[in-house]
């Protein structure tokens, strides 16, 4: 067994520093030098929801070679999931005071819920729906896509009509989730009230433990033997087959996985940010987070966190202190990344570090090892 | 004959000259009247006024039109104690006055010796009536067929013998068909009508055959038995066709949205169908394209206004010389460090995307650009029961005629037997002295210019706006996918029926969920057929 410092490194990165975070802003006083404002604390507890869907890319992306372009679209179907269970919990709070419709409704007439808000007003059934919904969807899509061997360029756009189809769809009124609004104007969440910032804090360190444990059990998924079928799919898929697996199945659990995992990303993410509405099915969104993967290192799980994390950040800082240029830099990073870091940062790391002279010379992980992202799923020439 | 019987029969003409002056010196008060179809306007009897509106307006005379409506506007003068020349002057918005019958100016007479000529609600009707019959006789064909087209609409039993004095003038033989029609309707609407006038009737409307003649026969239904039925049956006939021109129209419309998602699909043909490269800033290309409309309209404007019209023709080289430039640019720059990494030439592009989004929204700003239609390109074509608006017209044409440059410029050419040559087998294209790095970089720009043309194309049907090109990436991708990668004829039917399906499935489903239902049965096509409609064959592994 190799030392593995990769995955240790990690979780307590991001729980240590999620920890710090809360003490920081909890503990101290607002006049504090060391105080941090409460507005932080949700930024990242957004940025570690974002991290979840980065991660999800991650696993289908860098370990089984499917450039998905419509992840984000399993994240918004979380998100709605968590979205129905806000809006009931308002009650008759709304607006309109009706104590069994959303305001939005009300507002366009309707008279009762329709059957597939059926339940929502019971946490563990909302819960059930978020990993349920995406997961379904994905097995849908994916069984058919994967049977009948649909791959690289094709899978890819046919992802992004999948999202682009949700994102139509959801903007109607007549689908009972609030058209363009979206659902908004949250109470609380079993009990808590939404704004408190005890509230904020606890949903923080939520994700944060969240994201860890869905980095914990990814890392083990692509270390295991699964993994490394699945890593040999994405080089060489028919060699694989001809092996005698059969990549569909492999394929097919992983995007399963991976919708579930970005599933429940979105439904941390709504409490935090208040909103839910269709533009997050944009497809502009799905192809951010595939960016956020290659800048932190396609297949190395950590530098998918870390992308989300860094490309994030760098958009609220530049979105409000130069809000013209964060699609120049946003843009600039897609064509530096592909032509000038095509490993991403932790991939970069990791292969600098392993070409040092140490006694054990050995990759530090799997992914820097199982790199070779330039002979990935070779395209059909046309 | 004789020198005196001569004389004698000259005596006779004088005498019966002289006699017939005498009586028409005696009649003529009589006859005066009767023909002075003025006359009786100046009554001050509201029914002798009526009848003088009608009688006038039956008349044809030249300035009836004038007179009525100034009887309309209370600027209709006579003499305050009747004269037997019944005089009638129009006052003028200015306050001069004219002769009602000639329309020569007059003197103005002082005020106590006129008086307007009142008119009662009873006279306003006459007036009405009159205005329409009026339009009916008007010279203008333009004005029967309107005033025609209006009777028809009121289908009043009261305009019958208006409408039989109409047809008794009309030459015009398509304002003749609506008189007649407006007769039927007319007579349909009439309870004295007898039957069989009725179900003639109800024929000459079967013939006429739309929406409005429709809807007066299915007025019909509790109508005597022979007359019911001839409209039912009628009705069967008018919804029969009106179903045929339904079903051409939506193909029609069909055939325009499919010429304007192949117009923003065959840049894509060209550059992800035959070279492979994932461009997914090609709706931004397209988007480059519109914008270079715009600029060429403003220099037109600027430098030689006589041409303004025309500017069109000239954005159409400009886009294509921009935006294949363009093309070649990002070619040598970005797409030739990324060959054989599709994935990677996608995230590239997109980010390139967003460089030039931003761009153009810096330069232009971010909200709708107007590009102005020039004069012949708006209004519309009627063929039967279609409607074919002209715009639309000139893009299918325009496809048509890019589609078919394209087609010559890849089988004509030496550029295009390069390109095939090199998409084919690079390195045994290689090997022949074709080099392929520049083939490479002209294809790409080849790709890019016909975007950029499909930009001006669109710049006539949509907003210009730097969002322009994110409305019709995936579409266009859609489309090259669906027809089959490699193909341009496959991108020709796949673009066609998508354009048809869409058209078909709108009204039954709506816009939006029309949309959502051909993009989740393009998913499903996708998967059952990998390859598109038309794959092209080849021995590859990994296929």
């Amino acid at each position: 067994m190799r030392r593995d410092i990769h995955s240790p490194l990690t979780v307590g990165l991001i729980l240590g520093g999620a920890l710090l975070l809360a003490v920081l802003d909890l503990g101290t006083a607002a006049s504090s030098a060391l105080h941090v404002p409460d507005f932080v604390v949700s930024l990242v507890g957004k940025y570690l929801c974002y991290a979840m869907l980065a991660l999800a890319v991650d696993l289908v992306w860098g370990f089984a070679g499917i450039l998905t372009l419509g992840h984000a679209a399993f994240f918004a179907l979380g998100g709605y999931a968590m979205g129905m269970y806000l809006m009931r919990e308002i009650g008759a709070r709304g607006v309109y005071a009706n104590p069994h419709l959303p305001d939005f409704m009300v507002f366009i007439g309707w008279k009762q819920l329709p059957w597939y808000w059926f339940g929502s007003n019971h946490f563990w059934f909302a819960m059930i729906l978020v990993a349920l919904v995406p997961g379904l969807l994905a097995f849908v899509f994916g069984f058919l896509a994967f049977r009948s061997r649909v791959t690289g360029v094709y899978l890819s756009i046919m992802t992004q009509a999948l999202t682009y189809a949700l994102m139509l769809a959801f903007f109607r009124n007549d689908m009972g989730f609030g058209g363009n609004n979206g659902m908004t104007d949250f109470k609380d969440i079993i009990g808590f009230p939404v704004n408190a910032r005890t509230t904020e804090v606890g949903l923080m360190l939520l994700s944060a433990a969240i994201l860890a444990a869905q980095f914990l059990l990814a890392r083990w998924l692509v270390r295991s033997r699964f993994g490394q079928v699945l890593v040999a799919v994405r080089d060489a898929e028919s060699r694989t087959r001809f092996l005698g697996y059969r990549p569909e199945s492999y394929k097919l659990f992983v995007f399963v996985l991976s919708a579930v995992m970005a599933g429940i990303g979105g439904a941390l993410y709504v409490p935090q940010v208040g909103i839910i509405n269709p533009s997050e099915f944009a497809p502009g969104n799905s192809i951010e987070a595939v960016i956020w993967v290659a800048l932190g290192g396609r297949g190395t799980l950590s530098g998918a966190i870390l992308g989300a994390v860094l490309v994030n950040f760098a958009k609220s800082w530049l979105t409000t202190a130069f809000p013209g240029l964060w699609l120049y830099a946003l843009g600039g990073l897609f064509i530096a990344v592909t032509l000038f870091l095509p490993r991403g940062i932790v991939g970069s790391l990791a292969a600098g570090l392993s070409r040092l002279p140490r006694p054990s010379a050995a990759p530090l992980s799997v992914a820097a090892r199982a790199e070779p992202a330039r002979r990935a799923a070779p395209e059909p020439a046309p | 004959m004789t020198e005196g019987n001569r004389g004698r029969a000259g005596g006779w003409r004088l005498a019966c000259l002289l006699l017939l002056c005498l009586g028409f010196a005696v009649l003529r008060p009589a006859w005066a009247a009767a023909a002075d179809p003025f006359a009786g306007l100046a009554s001050p009897d509201f029914s002798r006024i009526v009848q003088a509106v009608e009688a006038l307006a039956a008349s044809g005379n030249p300035r009836a039109a004038a007179v009525i409506g100034a009887l309309a506007a209370n600027r209709l003068y006579t003499w305050r104690w009747p004269r037997p020349d019944n005089g009638l002057f129009i006052k003028d918005p200015d306050g001069g006055f004219v002769a009602a019958r000639t329309g020569a100016n007059i003197p103005t007479p002082p005020f106590p010796v006129i008086r307007p000529v009142i008119v009662n609600d009873m006279v306003r009707s006459a007036i009405e009536a009159a205005r329409g019959m009026l339009d009916l006789l008007s010279p203008a064909v333009a004005a029967r067929r309107k005033a025609a087209e209006a009777l028809f609409e009121a289908a009043d039993p009261a305009s019958l013998k208006l409408i039989d004095v109409a047809l008794a003038r009309e030459r015009n033989p398509g304002v003749r068909q609506l008189l007649l029609e407006a007769q039927a309707a007319a007579q349909l609407k009439s309870a004295a009508t007898p039957i069989p006038e009725r179900v003639a009737a109800v024929k000459v409307l079967a013939r006429r055959g739309d929406l409005p003649a429709r809807a007066l026969l299915a007025s019909l239904g509790s109508a005597p038995p022979p007359v019911a039925a001839a409209a039912a049956a009628a009705i069967h006939r008018i919804d029969r066709s009106l179903a045929l021109w339904n079903i051409l129209e939506t193909v029609y419309y069909g055939i325009s949205l499919g010429s304007v998602l192949l117009l923003a699909a065959a840049g894509l043909a060209i550059t992800f169908g035959v070279m492979g490269v994932i461009n997914m800033a090609h709706g931004e290309i397209v988007m480059v394209g519109a914008y270079t409309t715009l600029v060429v309209q403003h220099v037109v404007a600027a430098t030689f206004p006589a041409f303004s019209n025309e500017s069109l023709l000239f954005s159409i080289p400009a886009a294509f010389l921009v935006a294949g430039l363009l093309g070649i640019v990002i070619e040598q720059t970005l797409i030739r460090f990324l060959y054989g990494r599709p994935l990677e030439t996608l995230l590239a592009t997109w980010g390139l995307s967003l460089v030039l989004i931003q761009t153009v929204r810096s330069i232009f700003g971010p909200t709708n650009q107007d590009v102005s239609s020039p004069g012949w390109m708006s209004g519309a074509v009627h063929l039967g029961g279609l409607t074919l608006t002209l715009n639309r017209l000139w893009i299918i044409a325009f496809t048509v005629a890019t589609l078919a440059l394209l087609m010559a410029v890849l089988s004509h050419t030496r550029l295009g037997l390069s390109m095939r040559a090199v998409t084919q087998n690079r390195r045994m294209a290689a090997a022949m002295g074709i080099r392929t790095p520049l083939v490479d970089a002209l294809t790409f720009g080849l790709g890019c210019g016909i975007a950029g043309i499909a930009g001006v194309a669109l710049s006539q049907i949509d907003n210009v706006s730097p969002n322009l090109g994110q409305s019709y990436i995936i579409d266009s991708f859609l489309v090259v996918v669906f027809g089959g990668v490699g193909n341009l004829w496959g991108a020709v039917v796949a673009a066609l029926i998508l354009g048809i399906v869409n058209m078909v499935l709108e009204p039954v489903a709506g816009a939006v969920l029309g949309k959502i239902a051909v993009l989740v049965m393009l998913i499903v096509f996708i998967q059952r057929r990998p390859r598109g409609l038309f794959p092209v064959r080849g021995r590859a592994v990994e296929a």
